[in-house]
């Protein structure tokens, strides 16, 4: 084999009482992809932060091209060679591209002579890797598959060597990702080495050479990506067989619960997000809303929630029209039924800084069982809470706790058990496993289809296709605001990502 | 990014970390009391000495304590629901005017026990409505309440010149207050308390009765923040404005009902110095404690319990403060304010500092007693 490019030696990391990461040894071989797998929290980004200088190691060495090397800062691992692009782009949105790529590396106080070399340079980054992007354009106008190209370009520039990607592909449509997997391909031919992080074993198995399990903050297996199984990958994760397809029964649709007409809902810069959609969720069915991120979907969850203003067009509940234009009233929506799993638990489904049974009543807490007198009944809610606990599995037990301490999946448990609970009649689910471990994922899966089959009227929206296509009874596709397509559950990848893209009728793939 | 934080024994979080800020606190302050050459343990020993050494001194530490904790309850109280009122100066003194109102009109009628509840009501008020502007404009046009609450503290300060120079002061006199409150007007004292413990006699402290409503007010907004939906609903807006959108929590109505409590409670702080022990309304009354309370609350964590002992602490600096001004004249009244400012440097602004220190620590040797946290995945 080829030597390494990194090698990780006896790598240990706490933050406090957390033993994130334990005696890591990791080699990555020169020119080639090395996949990390793991649930949330199993210390991928903690090992990845080490090596990109935002976190010391408490011990164990780095080796970076077979020299120990000390890297304390993001600019110590740019010389070594290393380039990371993180999940989230750090690009600064009104500068262009070739601002964005020279920002931290202009030679020198004046930009001219940064920006000439800069422009030869992206030229022959293009030719060499094929990362076509105009230059001159502002990042804010471009996709986002484009803007995470111009992240890319930027650690290249730098001259890095090895390029570290954290989740690459979480926004990204399903043939953004394959151009994303062509150009990782060629990085490599080119004698450079990739690191991809992700928790997406299709992934894996479809670009990387090598592929290392994390599970709680250890390598528990290192193999060669064509000897293994996406079923082995999981079970190494998790540390137990998990079931990656759902089962369930046909659905029996029963009468419109939900119903959107017209709706049309801007965004807080006055762009119009959600544009003339109509479409009727029926009781006992699930109705999975696909899309890349940002195309509409969580503007128009929120506006059927009552978090957010519609311009125009009606919704419907049970046959009755909501106040969708007036002021927001969720307090109202849930009395009537319609309960509402948001898609960021963090800031907005829970309070983390709340102890779990807190969070347990949220948006209900205005209810009379919870009420004593002018006081909360403290230990009707903690009963409450206890019985909620027990009936989702959440871990730990106990509903004193804080709930920022709970693990992601478990934060989830904690609003689908409070939302599900309410036996409501609509439920409105927004990107359910988001974040969420694999384990976590069977269960809430499990428990959709329970809903569905209590002939409850589910809307699910995701950005995780595989995920809407095991659930949904009817999948709807939206691209720019507007709903482009409807298909069975058995509709193809290839044809959902097609609509996804917005390319139906006329353009091929660009 | 930042570590997480880890999750530490109560008694650490709310003991041992305030007292190791204290210490510290001190350790500086006796530095500055060794630089104008004296004696920084004397300087301790005439501090403690002045504020709990004789009941006169307990007296007078309670008397300020009193008003201190009114002001960090209005502070914290905002708090819980993320908005930070730097007006409780402003409040204060206005409520002063409402306090005038009631007493000047009603202290030749009714007994202390009648007017009492009247004044209250009258300083609550008076207090609120100062703090409803402020609230008014953030919830409905994003005015930044800290800014608001700062310009109300002067708008307040010159109404008050204005009243009592021009309004309530009793004709041909030449001091700008209100006339002397009759016996209706004037609160109980309550140095007997102190004198029962046998701490000698108390000659003239003002230590009153409204040290007991100050207490009864820490219990009520225990209850309100931990107890009712009113105050779960603060503390969900004061964590995440989006959660309480989401909860159904108009924010509108949580921000003006919260300020209008801060307000009410940091009103209710000049009942104290007017009825307790001037017995009249003058200018400046207040004299900073609006601002101390936010020391007190920061100190205290916005917890009631917290915040009477920070109250106490303060309290003593204050009582000591001038004892040792008294004592060691080469310590002027403004070196008492550098060592009030050293704690409220070390107590709140830097409450923090020794905290990752202290965690590691108690990571290394008992990792049970610290409880689990999330650690940061992808």
């Amino acid at each position: 084999m080829a030597k390494a490019a990194i090698e990780l030696v006896g790598i240990n990391k706490s933050f406090g009482p957390v033993h994130a990461n334990r005696d890591i040894n990791l080699e990555v071989a020169k020119g080639s992809i090395h996949g990390i797998v793991g649930e949330n929290g199993a210390g991928k980004s903690t090992l990845m932060s080490i090596l990109y200088g935002f976190y010391q190691a408490d011990s164990g060495e780095i080796r970076v091209g077979g020299k120990p090397a000390s890297i304390r800062s993001s600019n110590d691992a740019i010389a070594a060679g290393i380039g990371m692009v993180h999940q989230h782009f750090m690009l600064v949105d009104n500068f262009t591209v070739l601002e964005n790529v020279i920002l931290g590396a202009e030679s020198n106080a004046l930009l001219n002579s940064s920006i000439a070399k800069a422009r030869s340079e992206l030229l022959r980054l293009e030719r060499e890797y094929g990362l076509q992007v105009n230059p001159d354009a502002l990042v804010e106008e471009l996709p986002v598959g484009l803007q995470q190209r111009v992240e890319i370009l930027k650690a290249l520039y730098r001259g890095a060597e090895i390029l570290i990607l954290d989740e690459p592909t979480g926004v990204l449509t399903p043939a953004e990702a394959d151009h994303l997997f062509r150009i990782l391909k060629q990085l490599k031919e080119q004698g450079k080495t990739v690191v991809l992080i992700t928790h997406k074993l299709r992934e894996i198995m479809a670009v990387t050479d090598t592929v290392s399990v994390m599970r709680q903050g250890t390598v528990v297996a290192t193999r060669e990506t064509a000897r293994t199984t996406v079923e082995e990958l999981a079970e190494l994760m998790v540390g137990r067989r998990v079931l990656l397809r759902v089962q369930k029964d046909a659905a029996t649709p029963g009468e419109v619960k939900l119903s959107v007409r017209n709706l049309v809902v801007k965004d807080s810069r006055g762009v119009t997000m959600v544009n003339d959609v109509s479409f009727d969720v029926r009781a006992g069915e699930i109705v999975g809303i696909a899309g890349v991120a940002g195309n509409g979907q969580s503007e128009l969850l929120e506006a059927i929630a009552g978090i957010r203003h519609a311009v125009s067009g009606s919704v419907l509940l049970d046959g009755k029209p909501l106040d969708t234009t007036g002021p927001a009233d969720p307090a109202k929506l849930r009395k009537r039924g319609l309960a509402h799993v948001p898609e960021d638990r963090h800031h907005v489904g829970l309070v983390l800084a709340f102890e779990e049974n807190e969070n347990s009543i949220l948006g209900y807490h205005g209810q009379p069982r919870y009420r004593k007198g002018p006081l909360l009944d403290v230990s009707e809610i903690l009963a409450d809470a206890k019985d909620k606990i027990e009936k989702y599995d959440i871990r730990p037990p106990n509903p004193r706790l804080k709930t920022a301490n709970f693990s992601g999946g478990n934060q989830q448990k904690i609003v689908l058990a409070r939302e599900m609970e309410q036996d409501p009649t609509v439920l409105v689910v927004g990107q359910p496993t988001r974040g969420v471990d694999v384990g976590a994922i069977e269960f809430i899966h499990r428990r959709l289809i329970a809903m569905r089959d209590a002939g409850k009227a589910v809307l699910l929206v995701s950005v995780e296709l595989d995920e809407i296509r095991a659930l949904s009874d009817r999948i709807l596709v939206m691209f720019d605001g507007r709903i482009v397509g409807e298909r069975g559950p058995d509709a193809s990848e290839a044809e959902l990502g097609l609509l996804m893209a917005g390319i139906e009728q006329k353009e091929t793939v660009a | 990014m930042s570590a997480p934080y880890a999750k530490l024994p109560a008694w650490v979080d709310y003991g041992l970390i305030p007292l190791i800020n204290l210490a510290v606190a001190f350790i500086v302050a006796g530095l500055v009391v060794l630089l104008v050459g004296e004696n920084p343990f004397r300087a301790a020993a005439i501090l403690v000495e002045g504020a709990f050494g004789r009941g006169q001194g307990i007296a007078f530490t309670l008397y300020y304590a009193t008003t201190f904790i009114f002001s960090g309850l209005s502070v914290a109280v905002a708090f819980h629901c993320g908005l930070f009122n730097i007006g409780g100066e402003g409040q204060g003194y206005i409520a002063g005017l409402g306090i005038a109102i009631a007493c000047l009109a009603l202290d030749s009628i009714l007994p202390w026990w009648a007017l009492f509840p009247i004044a209250i009501a009258a300083a609550a008020l008076f207090g609120a409505l100062w703090a409803l502007i402020p609230a008014w404009l953030q919830a409905k046009r994003g005015s930044h309440i800290v800014i608001t609450t700062i310009m109300f503290n002067f708008i307040a300060a010159s109404v008050m010149v204005y009243m009592l120079v021009d309004v309530i002061k009793p004709p041909g006199s030449m001091a700008p207050q209100t006339r002397l409150f009759l016996e209706g007007a004037q609160l109980p004292r309550l140095n007997w308390l102190i004198e029962m413990f046998g701490l000698g006699r108390i000659r003239s402290a003002p230590f009153n009765i409204s040290f007991i409503l100050a207490l009864a007010m820490a219990w009520l907004v225990w209850l309100l923040i931990w107890r009712t939906r009113l105050g779960y609903e603060m503390r969900t807006y004061g964590f995440s404005p989006k959660a309480a959108r989401y909860a159904g929590i108009s924010e509108t109505r949580i921000i003006i009902v919260a300020m209008m409590i801060s307000g009410a409670l940091a009103g209710m702080m000049a009942l104290n110095p007017t009825m307790g022990d001037q017995h009249n309304v003058a200018l400046d009354f207040v004299s900073g404690a609006g601002f101390v309370g936010i020391a007190v609350a920061l100190m205290g964590r916005s917890h009631p319990v917290g915040i009477i002992l920070a109250a106490l602490l303060f309290g003593m600096l204050y009582q000591g403060g001038a004892e040792l001004s008294f004592e060691m004249p080469n310590i002027s009244r403004d070196m008492i304010v550098i060592i009030q400012g050293l704690v409220i440097l070390f107590a709140g602004a830097l409450e923090h500092m020794f905290r990752p220190a202290i965690q590691t620590l108690f990571a290394s040797f008992s990792p049970r007693s610290v409880g689990m946290t999330e650690g940061k995945g992808a």
